[in-house]
Protein backbone atom coordinates (compact mmCIF):
# COMPACT_ATOMS: atom_id res chain seq x y z
CA UNK A 1 0.00 0.00 0.00
CA UNK A 2 1.48 3.33 -1.07
CA UNK A 3 0.85 6.26 1.73
CA UNK A 4 -0.84 9.32 0.30
CA UNK A 5 2.11 12.04 -0.60
CA UNK A 6 4.91 10.18 0.63
CA UNK A 7 8.06 10.17 -0.90
CA UNK A 8 11.15 9.74 1.23
CA UNK A 9 14.23 10.45 1.08
CA UNK A 10 16.66 10.49 -1.82
CA UNK A 11 17.41 6.49 -2.04
CA UNK A 12 20.79 5.60 -1.58
CA UNK A 13 21.04 2.58 -3.51
CA UNK A 14 24.00 1.10 -1.21
CA UNK A 15 23.87 -2.36 -1.81
CA UNK A 16 24.97 -3.15 1.95
CA UNK A 17 21.35 -1.39 3.25
CA UNK A 18 18.89 -4.16 4.02
CA UNK A 19 15.53 -3.39 3.38
CA UNK A 20 14.23 -1.22 5.51
CA UNK A 21 17.31 0.53 6.69
CA UNK A 22 18.82 3.87 6.72
CA UNK A 23 22.45 4.48 6.58
CA UNK A 24 22.83 6.80 10.04
CA UNK A 25 26.00 7.60 8.96
CA UNK A 26 28.46 8.89 11.97
CA UNK A 27 25.76 8.87 14.39
CA UNK A 28 25.06 5.95 17.09
CA UNK A 29 21.61 5.91 18.72
CA UNK A 30 21.28 4.18 21.94
CA UNK A 31 18.31 2.52 22.68
CA UNK A 32 18.99 -0.11 25.79
CA UNK A 33 16.05 -0.46 28.12
CA UNK A 34 17.86 -0.43 30.80
CA UNK A 35 20.51 1.40 33.23
CA UNK A 36 23.60 1.76 31.90
CA UNK A 37 26.19 -0.26 34.44
CA UNK A 38 29.21 1.03 35.38
CA UNK A 39 31.54 -2.68 35.03
CA UNK A 40 34.95 -2.11 35.86
CA UNK A 41 36.97 -4.83 33.42
CA UNK A 42 37.78 -6.57 36.43
CA UNK A 43 34.17 -7.25 37.79
CA UNK A 44 33.53 -8.62 34.48
CA UNK A 45 33.99 -12.15 33.53
CA UNK A 46 32.57 -14.08 30.36
CA UNK A 47 31.62 -18.13 30.62
CA UNK A 48 29.96 -20.80 28.59
CA UNK A 49 27.88 -23.11 30.50
CA UNK A 50 24.87 -25.70 29.68
CA UNK A 51 25.44 -28.15 27.03
CA UNK A 52 29.17 -28.31 27.42
CA UNK A 53 31.90 -30.73 27.59
CA UNK A 54 33.72 -28.07 29.93
CA UNK A 55 31.73 -25.01 31.21
CA UNK A 56 34.59 -22.44 31.47
CA UNK A 57 34.95 -18.86 32.99
CA UNK A 58 37.15 -16.31 31.62
CA UNK A 59 38.50 -12.95 33.60
CA UNK A 60 39.34 -9.90 31.35
CA UNK A 61 42.85 -10.93 31.36
CA UNK A 62 42.17 -14.40 30.60
CA UNK A 63 39.80 -13.44 27.32
CA UNK A 64 42.50 -11.17 26.14
CA UNK A 65 45.04 -14.37 26.32
CA UNK A 66 43.16 -15.89 23.17
CA UNK A 67 43.70 -15.41 19.93
CA UNK A 68 41.95 -12.22 19.00
CA UNK A 69 39.89 -10.96 15.79
CA UNK A 70 38.51 -8.03 14.25
CA UNK A 71 35.13 -7.66 12.34
CA UNK A 72 34.77 -5.31 9.69
CA UNK A 73 31.55 -4.83 8.19
CA UNK A 74 28.26 -3.22 8.73
CA UNK A 75 25.48 -3.53 11.66
CA UNK A 76 21.77 -3.35 11.64
CA UNK A 77 19.32 -1.95 14.35
CA UNK A 78 15.69 -3.20 14.08
CA UNK A 79 14.75 0.71 14.62
CA UNK A 80 16.04 0.59 10.82
CA UNK A 81 19.24 2.60 11.35
CA UNK A 82 22.33 0.63 10.30
CA UNK A 83 25.94 1.56 10.38
CA UNK A 84 28.32 1.12 7.70
CA UNK A 85 31.70 -0.10 7.49
CA UNK A 86 33.04 -0.79 11.63
CA UNK A 87 35.44 -2.14 13.31
CA UNK A 88 34.91 -4.25 15.90
CA UNK A 89 37.67 -6.30 18.51
CA UNK A 90 37.87 -9.17 20.37
CA UNK A 91 37.75 -12.70 20.14
CA UNK A 92 35.69 -15.04 18.20
CA UNK A 93 32.97 -16.90 19.84
CA UNK A 94 34.57 -20.45 18.32
CA UNK A 95 37.54 -19.78 20.42
CA UNK A 96 35.00 -20.01 23.54
CA UNK A 97 33.79 -22.31 21.86
CA UNK A 98 36.77 -24.87 21.27
CA UNK A 99 37.51 -24.23 24.86
CA UNK A 100 33.91 -24.79 26.09
CA UNK A 101 33.15 -28.13 23.60
CA UNK A 102 29.65 -27.90 22.32
CA UNK A 103 27.51 -31.32 23.46
CA UNK A 104 25.58 -32.96 20.68
CA UNK A 105 22.17 -32.04 20.92
CA UNK A 106 23.30 -28.42 21.16
CA UNK A 107 21.17 -26.36 19.32
CA UNK A 108 20.79 -22.68 20.33
CA UNK A 109 22.40 -20.39 22.77
CA UNK A 110 21.21 -17.76 25.08
CA UNK A 111 23.16 -14.60 25.98
CA UNK A 112 23.05 -12.96 29.13
CA UNK A 113 24.23 -9.67 30.39
CA UNK A 114 25.35 -8.20 33.42
CA UNK A 115 22.04 -6.49 33.55
CA UNK A 116 19.97 -9.59 33.02
CA UNK A 117 18.89 -9.01 29.56
CA UNK A 118 18.74 -11.82 27.69
CA UNK A 119 18.59 -13.27 23.84
CA UNK A 120 18.27 -15.99 22.12
CA UNK A 121 20.37 -17.42 18.97
CA UNK A 122 20.69 -20.32 16.91
CA UNK A 123 24.19 -22.53 17.83
CA UNK A 124 24.71 -22.32 13.76
CA UNK A 125 24.66 -18.40 14.32
CA UNK A 126 27.19 -17.60 16.52
CA UNK A 127 29.86 -20.63 15.59
CA UNK A 128 31.89 -20.25 11.97
CA UNK A 129 33.43 -16.89 12.35
CA UNK A 130 30.23 -14.95 12.35
CA UNK A 131 30.24 -13.95 15.89
CA UNK A 132 32.57 -12.26 18.41
CA UNK A 133 33.07 -11.05 21.96
CA UNK A 134 34.23 -7.71 21.61
CA UNK A 135 35.95 -4.59 23.69
CA UNK A 136 37.11 -2.72 20.97
CA UNK A 137 35.44 -0.45 18.60
CA UNK A 138 37.06 1.41 15.61
CA UNK A 139 40.32 0.83 17.51
CA UNK A 140 39.16 2.32 21.00
CA UNK A 141 37.84 0.43 24.13
CA UNK A 142 33.61 0.01 23.91
CA UNK A 143 31.98 2.86 25.31
CA UNK A 144 29.83 1.70 28.02
CA UNK A 145 26.50 2.98 26.53
CA UNK A 146 27.30 1.04 23.46
CA UNK A 147 27.76 -2.05 25.70
CA UNK A 148 31.43 -1.68 27.19
CA UNK A 149 33.81 -3.04 28.21
CA UNK A 150 32.35 -6.16 26.75
CA UNK A 151 29.21 -7.09 24.26
CA UNK A 152 28.48 -9.81 22.26
CA UNK A 153 28.80 -8.92 18.26
CA UNK A 154 26.34 -10.98 15.80
CA UNK A 155 26.51 -8.33 12.90
CA UNK A 156 24.43 -10.40 10.29
CA UNK A 157 21.57 -10.19 12.36
CA UNK A 158 19.51 -7.08 13.89
CA UNK A 159 21.76 -5.60 16.91
CA UNK A 160 19.35 -6.90 19.82
CA UNK A 161 20.43 -9.75 19.63
CA UNK A 162 24.53 -8.39 19.83
CA UNK A 163 24.07 -8.05 23.86
CA UNK A 164 25.68 -5.51 25.29
CA UNK A 165 27.62 -6.09 28.78
CA UNK A 166 27.40 -9.62 27.68
CA UNK A 167 28.73 -12.13 30.76
CA UNK A 168 27.37 -15.77 29.71
CA UNK A 169 26.43 -18.08 26.75
CA UNK A 170 24.58 -20.56 27.32
CA UNK A 171 24.00 -23.85 25.50
CA UNK A 172 20.38 -25.63 24.81
CA UNK A 173 18.77 -28.28 23.38
CA UNK A 174 15.68 -25.12 22.73
CA UNK A 175 15.16 -22.21 21.69
CA UNK A 176 14.25 -20.26 24.75
CA UNK A 177 13.09 -16.89 24.07
CA UNK A 178 14.91 -13.44 25.40
CA UNK A 179 14.05 -10.12 26.81
CA UNK A 180 12.68 -8.73 23.27
CA UNK A 181 11.89 -12.11 22.05
CA UNK A 182 9.24 -12.96 24.52
CA UNK A 183 7.11 -9.56 23.55
CA UNK A 184 6.97 -9.83 19.89
CA UNK A 185 10.68 -9.44 18.39
CA UNK A 186 12.04 -12.14 15.77
CA UNK A 187 13.47 -15.12 17.54
CA UNK A 188 16.27 -15.29 14.65
CA UNK A 189 16.50 -11.67 13.14
CA UNK A 190 17.84 -11.56 9.53
CA UNK A 191 18.39 -8.34 8.70
CA UNK A 192 18.03 -9.28 4.63
CA UNK A 193 14.85 -11.28 5.37
CA UNK A 194 13.89 -8.20 7.22
CA UNK A 195 12.47 -10.60 10.50
CA UNK A 196 11.52 -8.04 12.42
CA UNK A 197 8.70 -8.94 14.60
CA UNK A 198 7.45 -12.80 15.37
CA UNK A 199 5.97 -14.20 12.04
CA UNK A 200 7.92 -11.94 9.68
CA UNK B 1 25.43 -11.50 38.53
CA UNK B 2 21.69 -9.44 38.84
CA UNK B 3 18.06 -10.93 38.39
CA UNK B 4 17.27 -11.48 35.17
CA UNK B 5 15.22 -8.42 33.65
CA UNK B 6 11.18 -9.97 33.51
CA UNK B 7 9.01 -7.70 31.19
CA UNK B 8 5.11 -7.37 32.95
CA UNK B 9 3.10 -10.05 32.52
CA UNK B 10 2.24 -11.19 29.31
CA UNK B 11 2.36 -7.69 27.26
CA UNK B 12 -0.39 -8.09 24.24
CA UNK B 13 1.57 -7.83 20.68
CA UNK B 14 -0.65 -6.97 17.79
CA UNK B 15 0.32 -7.15 13.75
CA UNK B 16 0.02 -4.88 10.83
CA UNK B 17 -3.34 -3.08 10.38
CA UNK B 18 -4.81 -0.24 8.63
CA UNK B 19 -4.85 3.48 10.48
CA UNK B 20 -7.62 5.66 9.30
CA UNK B 21 -5.98 9.33 10.59
CA UNK B 22 -9.29 10.92 12.29
CA UNK B 23 -7.92 14.20 13.67
CA UNK B 24 -4.38 15.98 13.31
CA UNK B 25 -3.72 18.51 15.89
CA UNK B 26 -0.47 20.77 16.82
CA UNK B 27 0.51 20.18 20.80
CA UNK B 28 3.48 22.68 20.76
CA UNK B 29 5.11 24.42 17.92
CA UNK B 30 7.52 21.54 17.00
CA UNK B 31 4.79 18.28 18.00
CA UNK B 32 1.80 17.02 15.98
CA UNK B 33 -0.88 14.93 17.73
CA UNK B 34 -2.36 11.80 15.65
CA UNK B 35 -5.36 10.45 16.31
CA UNK B 36 -5.77 6.81 14.59
CA UNK B 37 -8.57 4.71 14.38
CA UNK B 38 -7.68 1.08 13.77
CA UNK B 39 -10.00 -1.36 13.27
CA UNK B 40 -9.77 -4.83 14.77
CA UNK B 41 -7.24 -3.26 17.11
CA UNK B 42 -5.15 -5.15 19.90
CA UNK B 43 -5.39 -3.20 22.67
CA UNK B 44 -2.49 -1.91 24.22
CA UNK B 45 -0.56 -1.15 27.94
CA UNK B 46 0.20 2.43 28.74
CA UNK B 47 3.98 2.91 27.56
CA UNK B 48 3.47 0.38 24.47
CA UNK B 49 4.22 1.74 20.76
CA UNK B 50 3.41 1.39 17.16
CA UNK B 51 5.85 1.31 14.36
CA UNK B 52 4.51 3.86 11.30
CA UNK B 53 5.80 1.96 8.27
CA UNK B 54 5.53 4.55 4.93
CA UNK B 55 6.00 3.54 1.57
CA UNK B 56 6.52 5.58 -1.46
CA UNK B 57 5.20 4.98 -5.05
CA UNK B 58 8.18 2.96 -6.03
CA UNK B 59 7.95 0.31 -3.02
CA UNK B 60 10.59 2.72 -0.76
CA UNK B 61 9.53 2.24 2.95
CA UNK B 62 10.66 4.11 6.02
CA UNK B 63 9.53 2.61 9.45
CA UNK B 64 9.62 4.46 12.71
CA UNK B 65 8.30 3.54 16.13
CA UNK B 66 5.71 6.05 17.93
CA UNK B 67 4.58 5.75 21.98
CA UNK B 68 0.78 6.15 22.24
CA UNK B 69 -0.42 8.59 24.17
CA UNK B 70 -3.97 7.51 24.66
CA UNK B 71 -5.00 5.50 27.76
CA UNK B 72 -6.57 2.05 26.66
CA UNK B 73 -10.05 2.92 26.71
CA UNK B 74 -9.65 5.65 24.00
CA UNK B 75 -11.38 4.28 20.93
CA UNK B 76 -8.61 5.44 18.91
CA UNK B 77 -4.50 5.28 19.35
CA UNK B 78 -3.43 8.56 20.11
CA UNK B 79 0.10 9.59 18.89
CA UNK B 80 2.12 12.51 19.35
CA UNK B 81 5.29 13.25 16.94
CA UNK B 82 8.10 15.75 17.34
CA UNK B 83 8.68 17.20 14.22
CA UNK B 84 12.36 17.14 13.42
CA UNK B 85 14.29 18.92 10.79
CA UNK B 86 15.25 16.69 7.57
CA UNK B 87 13.16 13.83 9.94
CA UNK B 88 12.21 11.54 7.02
CA UNK B 89 8.65 10.00 8.70
CA UNK B 90 7.84 12.86 11.49
CA UNK B 91 8.06 15.77 8.89
CA UNK B 92 5.96 13.45 6.95
CA UNK B 93 3.69 13.13 9.91
CA UNK B 94 4.01 16.44 10.81
CA UNK B 95 3.53 18.09 7.46
CA UNK B 96 1.42 16.08 4.81
CA UNK B 97 -0.93 13.99 7.18
CA UNK B 98 -3.93 15.01 7.09
CA UNK B 99 -8.02 13.68 8.44
CA UNK B 100 -8.99 10.79 6.37
CA UNK B 101 -5.29 9.23 5.28
CA UNK B 102 -4.77 5.70 5.75
CA UNK B 103 -1.36 4.38 7.45
CA UNK B 104 0.33 0.74 7.66
CA UNK B 105 0.67 0.85 11.80
CA UNK B 106 2.25 -2.05 13.44
CA UNK B 107 1.69 -2.81 17.28
CA UNK B 108 1.73 -2.52 20.27
CA UNK B 109 4.89 -3.26 20.85
CA UNK B 110 7.51 -3.91 24.11
CA UNK B 111 6.66 -5.61 27.15
CA UNK B 112 9.41 -4.13 29.35
CA UNK B 113 8.19 -0.36 28.86
CA UNK B 114 4.62 -1.08 30.16
CA UNK B 115 2.54 -0.39 32.95
CA UNK B 116 -0.02 -2.59 34.21
CA UNK B 117 -2.29 -0.30 36.14
CA UNK B 118 -1.42 -1.65 39.22
CA UNK B 119 2.63 -0.96 40.58
CA UNK B 120 2.66 2.59 42.23
CA UNK B 121 4.55 4.29 39.58
CA UNK B 122 6.98 7.09 39.09
CA UNK B 123 7.65 8.22 36.05
CA UNK B 124 9.69 10.95 34.16
CA UNK B 125 9.95 12.17 30.94
CA UNK B 126 11.84 14.65 28.95
CA UNK B 127 10.20 16.55 26.11
CA UNK B 128 8.01 14.15 23.74
CA UNK B 129 9.13 11.43 26.20
CA UNK B 130 6.49 11.97 28.17
CA UNK B 131 4.26 10.64 25.29
CA UNK B 132 4.02 6.86 26.87
CA UNK B 133 3.57 8.39 30.21
CA UNK B 134 0.56 10.70 29.80
CA UNK B 135 -0.88 7.07 29.11
CA UNK B 136 -0.02 5.47 32.31
CA UNK B 137 -1.59 9.04 33.66
CA UNK B 138 -4.51 8.70 32.28
CA UNK B 139 -4.82 5.32 32.62
CA UNK B 140 -4.41 5.98 36.43
CA UNK B 141 -7.08 8.58 36.58
CA UNK B 142 -9.82 6.39 34.69
CA UNK B 143 -8.85 3.92 36.98
CA UNK B 144 -9.81 5.94 39.80
CA UNK B 145 -6.08 5.83 41.33
CA UNK B 146 -4.53 8.85 39.99
CA UNK B 147 -1.80 8.38 42.70
CA UNK B 148 -0.38 5.34 41.27
CA UNK B 149 1.38 7.63 38.62
CA UNK B 150 3.12 10.48 39.74
CA UNK B 151 4.81 11.99 36.36
CA UNK B 152 7.90 14.45 36.57
CA UNK B 153 7.63 15.99 33.00
CA UNK B 154 10.91 17.75 32.03
CA UNK B 155 11.87 20.35 29.12
CA UNK B 156 13.51 23.81 28.31
CA UNK B 157 10.06 25.44 28.03
CA UNK B 158 6.21 24.68 28.63
CA UNK B 159 5.94 25.14 24.70
CA UNK B 160 8.36 22.10 24.34
CA UNK B 161 6.46 20.14 26.48
CA UNK B 162 3.09 18.10 25.01
CA UNK B 163 0.42 17.34 27.23
CA UNK B 164 2.08 20.24 29.77
CA UNK B 165 -1.63 20.90 30.86
CA UNK B 166 -2.29 17.42 31.63
CA UNK B 167 1.21 16.92 33.32
CA UNK B 168 0.23 19.70 36.29
CA UNK B 169 -1.84 17.66 39.06
CA UNK B 170 -1.28 16.65 42.45
CA UNK B 171 1.53 14.50 42.85
CA UNK B 172 2.85 15.77 39.17
CA UNK B 173 6.29 18.02 38.67
CA UNK B 174 7.08 20.12 35.60
CA UNK B 175 10.82 20.91 35.45
CA UNK B 176 12.13 23.39 33.21
CA UNK B 177 15.31 24.34 32.42
CA UNK B 178 14.65 27.81 30.99
CA UNK B 179 11.79 29.11 32.28
CA UNK B 180 10.85 29.41 36.32
CA UNK B 181 7.29 28.10 37.30
CA UNK B 182 5.14 29.09 39.98
CA UNK B 183 6.70 25.94 41.93
CA UNK B 184 10.49 25.88 40.84
CA UNK B 185 13.11 28.13 39.21
CA UNK B 186 14.50 27.33 35.83
CA UNK B 187 16.71 24.68 36.05
CA UNK B 188 17.72 21.04 35.25
CA UNK B 189 16.22 18.25 36.55
CA UNK B 190 18.24 17.54 39.83
CA UNK B 191 18.11 14.86 42.71
CA UNK B 192 16.35 17.43 44.39
CA UNK B 193 13.31 17.55 42.32
CA UNK B 194 12.98 13.75 42.36
CA UNK B 195 13.85 12.69 46.00
CA UNK B 196 10.25 13.74 47.49
CA UNK B 197 8.34 11.45 44.89
CA UNK B 198 10.71 7.90 45.40
CA UNK B 199 9.64 6.50 48.24
CA UNK B 200 6.95 4.25 47.94
CA UNK B 201 7.11 3.87 44.63
CA UNK B 202 7.77 0.27 42.76
CA UNK B 203 8.55 0.91 39.16
CA UNK B 204 10.46 3.98 37.21
CA UNK B 205 9.84 4.48 33.53
CA UNK B 206 12.18 7.15 32.28
CA UNK B 207 11.54 8.17 28.36
CA UNK B 208 13.24 10.53 26.25
CA UNK B 209 16.57 11.15 24.13
CA UNK B 210 19.60 9.04 25.31
CA UNK B 211 21.06 11.98 26.98
CA UNK B 212 18.55 12.47 29.10
CA UNK B 213 17.24 9.12 29.60
CA UNK B 214 20.90 8.54 30.87
CA UNK B 215 21.02 11.01 33.02
CA UNK B 216 17.72 10.30 34.93
CA UNK B 217 18.35 7.09 35.53
CA UNK B 218 21.92 7.65 37.14
CA UNK B 219 19.92 10.33 39.47
CA UNK B 220 17.59 7.43 40.20
CA UNK B 221 20.36 5.22 41.09
CA UNK B 222 22.07 7.59 43.33
CA UNK B 223 18.83 8.01 45.19
CA UNK B 224 19.16 4.69 46.07
CA UNK B 225 16.29 3.32 43.40
CA UNK B 226 17.54 -0.54 42.80
CA UNK B 227 18.26 -1.00 38.69
CA UNK B 228 15.84 -4.03 37.89
CA UNK B 229 13.12 -1.25 38.92
CA UNK B 230 14.70 0.96 36.53
CA UNK B 231 12.58 0.94 32.88
CA UNK B 232 14.24 3.21 30.41
CA UNK B 233 13.06 3.71 26.57
CA UNK B 234 15.59 6.34 25.08
CA UNK B 235 14.34 7.71 21.74
CA UNK B 236 17.46 7.75 19.90
CA UNK B 237 20.09 10.00 18.92
CA UNK B 238 18.65 13.39 19.06
CA UNK B 239 17.69 14.88 22.15
C1 LIG C 1 10.29 2.88 21.26
C2 LIG C 1 10.34 4.26 20.64
C3 LIG C 1 9.27 5.13 20.86
C4 LIG C 1 9.28 6.41 20.28
N1 LIG C 1 8.22 7.26 20.52
C5 LIG C 1 8.23 8.50 19.97
C6 LIG C 1 7.15 9.42 20.22
O1 LIG C 1 6.18 9.11 20.94
N2 LIG C 1 7.19 10.65 19.64
C7 LIG C 1 8.26 11.03 18.83
O2 LIG C 1 8.23 12.15 18.32
N3 LIG C 1 9.29 10.18 18.59
C8 LIG C 1 9.30 8.93 19.12
N4 LIG C 1 10.35 8.06 18.86
C9 LIG C 1 11.39 8.49 17.88
C10 LIG C 1 10.91 8.13 16.46
O3 LIG C 1 10.84 6.74 16.30
C11 LIG C 1 11.84 8.65 15.34
O4 LIG C 1 13.15 8.26 15.62
C12 LIG C 1 11.78 10.15 15.17
O5 LIG C 1 10.45 10.56 14.87
C13 LIG C 1 12.71 10.59 14.05
O6 LIG C 1 12.35 9.95 12.85
P1 LIG C 1 12.44 10.72 11.46
O7 LIG C 1 12.17 9.74 10.38
O8 LIG C 1 11.59 11.93 11.49
O9 LIG C 1 13.91 11.22 11.44
P2 LIG C 1 15.13 10.49 10.73
O10 LIG C 1 14.95 10.57 9.26
O11 LIG C 1 15.31 9.15 11.32
O12 LIG C 1 16.29 11.43 11.15
C14 LIG C 1 16.60 11.74 12.52
C15 LIG C 1 17.56 12.90 12.51
O13 LIG C 1 18.75 12.52 11.91
C16 LIG C 1 18.99 13.29 10.76
N5 LIG C 1 19.28 12.33 9.64
C17 LIG C 1 19.36 10.99 9.76
N6 LIG C 1 19.67 10.41 8.59
C18 LIG C 1 19.77 11.38 7.70
C19 LIG C 1 20.06 11.40 6.30
N7 LIG C 1 20.34 10.29 5.59
N8 LIG C 1 20.05 12.58 5.69
C20 LIG C 1 19.80 13.69 6.38
N9 LIG C 1 19.52 13.74 7.71
C21 LIG C 1 19.52 12.60 8.37
C22 LIG C 1 17.76 14.12 10.49
O14 LIG C 1 18.17 15.44 10.20
C23 LIG C 1 16.97 14.08 11.75
O15 LIG C 1 17.15 15.25 12.49
C24 LIG C 1 10.37 6.80 19.46
C25 LIG C 1 11.44 5.91 19.25
C26 LIG C 1 11.45 4.67 19.83
C27 LIG C 1 12.60 3.75 19.57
Amino acid sequence: MATRGFIGRKRSGDPRLPPGQYDAGDDWPVLTAEVTPNLRPEQWSMSVDGLVETPTTWSWEEAHALPQSEFHGDIHCVTTWSKLGVTFGGVSVDELLTVAGPRPGATHVLATSTTGYTTNLPLADVTGGKAWVVWTFGGQPLSSGHGGPVRLLVPHLYFWKSAKWVTRLTLLDHDQRGFWEVNGYHDRGDPWLEQRYTGD
Amino acid sequence: MSELLRSTTDAPTGGWRTATVRKVARRTERTVVVRLDIADRVPHMPGQHYVVRLTADDGYTASRSYSVASSPSDPLVELCVERLEDGEVSSYLADVVEVGDELEVRGPIGGWFAWDGVAPTLAIGGGTGVVPLISMLRHARELEHPDLVCLVAAARTAADLPYSDEAMGDCNLVALSREDTPSRPAGRLTSADLAPHVAGRELFFVCGSALFAEAVSRLLVELGVTTTAIRVERFGPTS
